[in-house]
């Protein structure tokens, strides 16, 4: 019997598992996937607590019910990976061997790795959204808050879900408006990128709608720490900004035991081939979702299509074949602008966000790069899709690899001779 | 991807003047690279500079800020302070470097 380990139970390790065991035999290989808890959050929906809009409750479910039968789930606290004797030591000293294994760990929000940001503010006025205590504090907070300067803020570059801070700034907006109080509140958008986000063409549209919101952006900002007593975020090259209130996306890092198994980059990402998800280093290791260093978004979506390659791949490559199908870094991400819309943006590798329909070729119904009613509607109808659907490995009507057709690709040349 | 003229050579460029083929890059082009973005390069611009080549040739990517300092041992205060404002993005252009991928 033939071992395959998955380290994580959260969106790419559960399709991982999901989709692999209808495609091994279950007298050939036993598929165990290691978790340190029994709660799978869905994490889109984290966004939307903080503005009341989305119940804390409906965001979790158990993970033990989103795995296929045929799939052990061990719980324990990873403390090591030898993958020269391929085997994985759990906290507790449980040893669990492997023939082959996948790390699926993700990325975890880090406020302890900047100096001031756990400090005596934390969650009275410093927050974070990308953890349920986070959002659900946050809630609190935005309930009873009369006003001020909030800065929405980004530690440093990667974080997942890359557009998520500025569709807090857009909600934000929304929310302040609509309680009569937007005149009270200044927000100001915080980011080390130097504009909105890092694709040309999608950073100058985001800009102008940072603009028409009167959302002060303040770019090329790397913090070196929080001083929570004047209550200022303090850069490496001596700029200060005052807030009231913080909203800040700590520096996002890949799980500890990467780096006390000596496999990860400087944030604990797990080297990979970026078109086939193997360890440079081992070949019967691979790290897909969050946990590797892939070169595009940190996101549910590119999990998505990243497993879709994979799981082909895999079975050619246990069967002693070469991996033949190439991930070409496809990511599709709902980027919500306030007041019931929404954007949809679609890139890989290669090609930036540009205007075009979604998931049908010039049909749609979903429009790219425009804000829509019908985009904010499929953002919505999503967590319906991710529990039935995605987690389960069911095919989704969207294509693995980015689709060019009726897309408008404009010479981005001229936008990005901006200056060094 | 175009040519341009640098320090009386032809390189190939980007749209934004970032060298794209590594081999061309000289440390003549460098002084030259610098002085185009109002930098004089000093012993601490070698040593980031020097690191930067060598960690690209071995990674095949260029360096996050957050990399020179845990790896090439650089304080990033250091790094504002030789490339003042966007030392990520002035660091690599003076290397003859694609600009760091790390923003996706």
């Amino acid at each position: 019997m033939k071992r395959l380990l998955v380290l994580g139970a959260g969106t790419a390790g559960t399709m991982v598992v999901n989709k692999l065991r209808p495609l091994l035999a279950d007298d050939e290989w036993s598929i165990t996937v290691v978790d340190q808890d029994d709660v799978h959050l869905y994490q889109p929906g984290l966004l939307f607590i903080p503005f009341g809009s989305h119940s804390p409750s409906g965001v979790v479910r158990p993970r033990r019910h989103q795995l296929k039968s045929g799939v052990d789930l061990v719980f324990g606290e990873i403390d090591l990976v030898r993958p020269d004797e391929n085997e994985v030591r759990l906290a507790d000293g449980r040893v669990l061997a492997y023939d082959q294994l996948v790390m699926a760990t993700g990325t975890t929000p880090r406020p302890d790795q900047t100096p001031g940001m756990l400090g005596a503010e934390w969650r009275r006025s410093v927050f974070d959204f990308y953890t349920l205590d986070g959002a659900k504090a946050l809630a609190d907070k935005l309930a009873t808050w009369e006003g001020g300067r909030l800065v929405v803020h980004i530690t440093e570059m990667p974080i997942k879900c890359p557009p998520a801070p500025l569709e807090f700034a857009f909600l934000a907006d929304s929310f302040f408006a609509e309680r009569g109080m937007r005149d009270r509140v200044e927000i100001t958008f915080v980011t080390p990128l130097d504009g909105a986000f890092t694709k040309p063409v999608a950073s100058r549209m985001l800009n102008g709608m940072l603009e028409q919101r009167d959302i002060k952006i303040e770019p090329d900002f790397y913090i070196e720490r929080v001083d929570d007593e004047a209550k200022k975020l303090v850069s490496y090259d001596e700029r200060e900004i005052p807030f009231d209130l913080l909203v800040t996306v700590p520096l996002n890092m890949g799980a500890d035991y990467v780096a006390r198994s000596g496999m990860g980059d400087e944030l604990n990402y797990v080297p990979v081939d970026k078109q086939t998800f193997q360890s440079a280093s081992w070949d019967n290791v691979f790290a897909i979702g969050d946990a590797s260093d892939v070169p595009t978004s940190k996101a549910g979506s590119v999990a998505h299509f990243a497993v879709d390659v994979f799981t082909g791949n895999f079975l050619r490559h246990i069967r002693g074949e070469e991996m033949t199908e190439r991930f070409d870094g496809h990511a599709n991400c709902f980027v919500e602008s306030g007041g019931g819309k929404a954007m949809l943006i679609d890139f890989n590798y290669d090609q930036e966000p540009v205007p075009g329909k979604f998931p049908i070729p010039v049909i749609g119904p979903m429009t790219l790069l425009a804000e829509r009613r019908v985009n904010h509607w499929g953002k919505l109808a999503f967590k319906w899709i991710y529990w039935h659907a995605l987690l389960p490995g069911r095919r989704l009507p969207v294509p693995t690899s980015m689709s060019m057709t009726g897309k408008e690709v404009t010479d981005t040349t001229e936008i990005e001779k901006e200056k060094v | 991807m175009s040519l341009a003229t640098l320090a009386g050579r032809e390189v190939h460029v980007d749209g934004e003047g970032f060298m794209t083929e590594y081999d061309e890059w000289t440390e003549e082009l460098a002084s030259t690279l610098a002085a185009n973005i109002g930098i004089e390069l000093t012993d601490a611009h070698w040593d980031v500079i020097r690191f930067l080549r060598d960690d690209y040739r071995s990674q095949g990517e260029t360096p996050t800020l957050r990399r020179v300092t845990t790896v090439g041992g650089i304080p990033t205060k250091d790094l504002f302070g030789l490339f003042p404002k966007k030392p990520a993005k002035k660091m690599s252009y003076i290397a003859g470097l694609p600009k760091p991928a790390g923003c996706v």
